[in-house]
């Protein structure tokens, strides 16, 4: 009987035992929000794979505890977005979303994931709207506040005193605030203005016009396919080389397998380039390459730096149940950004630096971005004086 | 604006509109001939270009990787025709559009799985590169000359099967009324499976030339079958002659209004609002030669004989 009696005290306790260190090491739930189908999917499964890649590296937890990803398909659809997240913050008790990649989706998926609780991290998109007014304690941006791309290409073209400047974007919301970034302090004379439908394909008539105009720089913001056609155009127009060209989102790690040598030489502005000179950023190209066969992009690094950001929050506060200190740490950005230098303003936003970056093609007959020079020094968007939080 | 500028728009609007022309031609005689709507006629334009890029990788060879591209596009177009549209011609046109809408998510979906969602390329053939020397101070890319001949090309050999030869008869009988035709005593379905192996490869065959200066992408098909569509409308339904010159039509005014429409307005407007204005006109022209074809033409421009 007694031995009976130790028996099933023993197991009963071995049984506690281990229901409380399960409690211990109950994971981390983490929404990923990004497109995987799509136009916009090439950039999707970047930010994917770069979270990915953080949380593979730390052997499958952030902060010393497990996480559990759930990774969500935004579809590009507001509404779409808008319903499958509703339905995983309702689901359960979550801690982190991370995403989306683009900002209409964030202004969408952004009030239900706030007012669950759980803390937003866009490893992507940054509009104006929320790095000012509308910003929020518990929503943090890994990237950039959008405009200051287009603002790196504009400041860039006014130092190098070019006089006249064609600018082109598609016709919708982003290509107007990309080319009013690009005049924010580029003051030369504007050749001419172009709104390309966003379906275009072939360029070749505004191609026509600017070898007829002659500017001398042209600045583009033709993200995706868009970018693909006109810079492919652009070099068989035999203009590739004669007239500097200036870019935003039109010339990087997404669209260079398709651009190729057409792309050699061309310009475009961010906070990092996977030449970039430090041991954690050499270390992260290279885990990328090996598990994902392609060059990653800035839309990988921000990912990454987000999973990186959780990690030390998560570590210096003991967990993620306290979202007041998790809150606190996140804002201190104790992590080894890939960037280097990486502090938070006070509406969330990063104060960082941004560079010129030029396509080069590597010895190894792959194609990427490298920094050319830096423009902006510790860079914050003026819209955080708008941001009651300090 | 220069003369300079309007030739070589006038070339591009050309070269737009024959790559129109490619497209149209198969959906307008699959549309005409059979009466089916085949809203998938973009996807076969998308996996011509596709092939195209796998073939002319593997191969080395432009020329080589074109034919292959062509028969394999044959071949994927043949295998639908057998596993779905044959179960539709009887079908009313909503469930034709159901199902061939259906199979534009399918494959959309299907090229991201194989080939990946980042857009593509195929590099521009050796012999072709480089720019040709109009007059002075224009130049004009051989490649996009080569289209243009290419496509004329095709568009003479169209010209000559469906006039001068027999299964070319039958196909303007079969457009002008194929329950007749059927009752002569021709094999209607053979007819079809050859007018929809055709349109195909058309449609194949204007992607892998497109895929030299366009990205290759999944959806690219999308946007230039509504294009397709508007050609064929324009032109009349069912007729080649329409097709061709349709497409010239669109081809040319959505080039020339992109183009001059800004500075057009101008003239009469202040910059700011004439571009804004320019842009969204520019985009809409198109359309607005349709509605007008369609209020003083509702068969079209050159429609297919006894058809209206």
């Amino acid at each position: 009987m007694i031995s009976k009696f130790a028996l099933c005290l023993g197991a009963g306790l071995f049984a506690l035992a281990a229901a409380t260190a399960a409690q211990a090491q109950e994971p981390m739930k983490i929404g990923v929000v990004s497109v995987l189908t799509g136009p916009g999917a090439a950039l999707g499964q970047q930010l994917r794979d770069g979270f990915q890649l953080a949380v593979d590296k730390n052997g499958g937890k952030l902060g010393g505890v497990p996480v559990q990803i759930t990774v969500i398909d935004d579809e590009l659809k507001p509404d779409v977005a808008v319903g499958k997240v509703r339905g995983f913050v309702e689901g359960g008790k979550v801690d982190f979303v991370v995403g989306p990649i683009f900002s209409n989706i964030l202004g969408a998926i952004a009030k239900p994931v706030l007012d669950s609780g759980a803390i937003l991290i866009s490893p992507n998109a940054g509009p104006s709207t929320m790095a000012g007014k509308a910003c929020h304690e518990n929503f943090f941006v890994t990237s950039y506040q959008n405009d200051q791309v287009h603002e790196v290409l504009g400041k860039y073209a006014q130092d190098q005193g070019f006089k006249r400047a064609y600018i082109i974007a598609p016709n919708y919301q982003a290509g107007k605030d990309s080319l009013a970034g690009f005049k924010n302090h580029y003051k030369g004379e504007i050749v001419d203005e172009v709104y390309a439908p966003l379906t275009s394909m072939d360029f070749a008539s505004d191609l026509a016009k600017i070898a007829s105009t002659k500017p001398d720089v042209v600045f583009a913001f033709l993200p995706g396919g868009l970018g693909v056609n006109f810079v492919k155009q652009w070099s068989q127009a035999g203009l590739q080389g004669k007239i500097p060209f200036l870019s935003a989102f039109t010339v990087d790690e997404s669209t260079l397998p398709a651009q190729q040598d057409a792309a050699v030489g061309l310009f475009g502005g961010m906070t990092w380039a996977p030449n970039m000179d430090n041991p954690q950023s050499k270390a992260f190209v290279a885990a990328y390459e090996a598990a994902y066969k392609i060059v990653p992009g800035s839309y990988a690094m921000q990912a990454y730096d987000a999973a990186m950001l959780i990690d030390s929050a998560v570590k210096a506060a003991g967990g993620a149940g306290d979202k007041a200190k998790v809150r606190a740490e996140l804002k201190k950005a104790n992590f080894t950004s890939l960037r280097g230098k990486f502090k938070f303003n006070t509406n969330g936003y990063p104060i960082q630096d941004f560079y010129l970056v030029k396509v080069a093609k590597r010895p190894d007959g792959k194609f990427q971005t490298e920094i050319a020079q830096k423009v902006f020094t510790d860079y914050a968007d003026p819209h955080a004086k708008d941001c009651a939080l300090k | 604006m220069t003369t300079s500028l309007l030739i070589v728009q006038i070339l591009n609007g050309l070269q737009l509109g024959i790559l129109l022309f490619l497209v149209a031609a198969g959906l307008t005689l699959v549309f005409g001939v059979m009466d089916f709507i085949n809203l998938a006629h973009g996807v076969q334009y998308m996996l011509g270009a596709y092939l195209a890029v796998t073939f002319v990788a593997l191969t080395g060879s432009f020329v080589l990787g074109l034919v292959l591209a062509l028969a394999a596009a044959l071949v994927i177009g043949l295998a639908l025709e057998f596993l779905v549209f044959r179960h539709l011609y009887e079908r009313d046109h909503l469930d034709q559009v159901l199902a061939t809408f259906g199979l534009i998510l399918l494959l959309n979906q299907g090229v991201k799985i194989v080939w990946g969602a980042a857009p593509l390329s195929v590099p521009v053939p050796e012999f072709l590169t480089g720019s040709v020397r109009l007059m002075d101070g224009i130049l004009y890319p051989t490649y996009r000359f080569a289209l243009i001949g290419s496509g004329l090309a095709v568009a003479g050999l169209l010209w000559f099967i469906v006039e001068k030869t027999r299964t070319g008869m039958l196909l303007r009988a079969g457009a002008s009324n194929a329950s007749m035709v059927s009752a002569l005593g021709v094999d209607i379905r053979k007819l079809f499976m050859i007018v929809f192996a055709f349109g195909t490869m058309l449609a194949g065959f204007a992607g892998a030339m497109a895929a030299p200066i366009l990205s290759v992408e999944p959806g690219m098909g999308d946007s230039i079958l509504i294009l397709a569509f508007v050609v064929i409308v324009v032109g009349g339904i069912g007729s080649i002659r329409g097709a061709f010159v349709g497409a010239l039509i669109v081809g040319l005014v959505d080039t020339l209004g992109r183009s001059f429409m800004n500075d057009l307005l101008r003239l009469f407007m202040s910059a700011p609002s004439a571009r804004a204005t320019g842009a969204a006109l520019s985009s809409m022209l198109i359309y607005l030669v349709m509605a007008m074809v369609l209020f003083v033409r509702p068969e079209g421009l050159l429609p297919a004989k006894g058809r209206s």
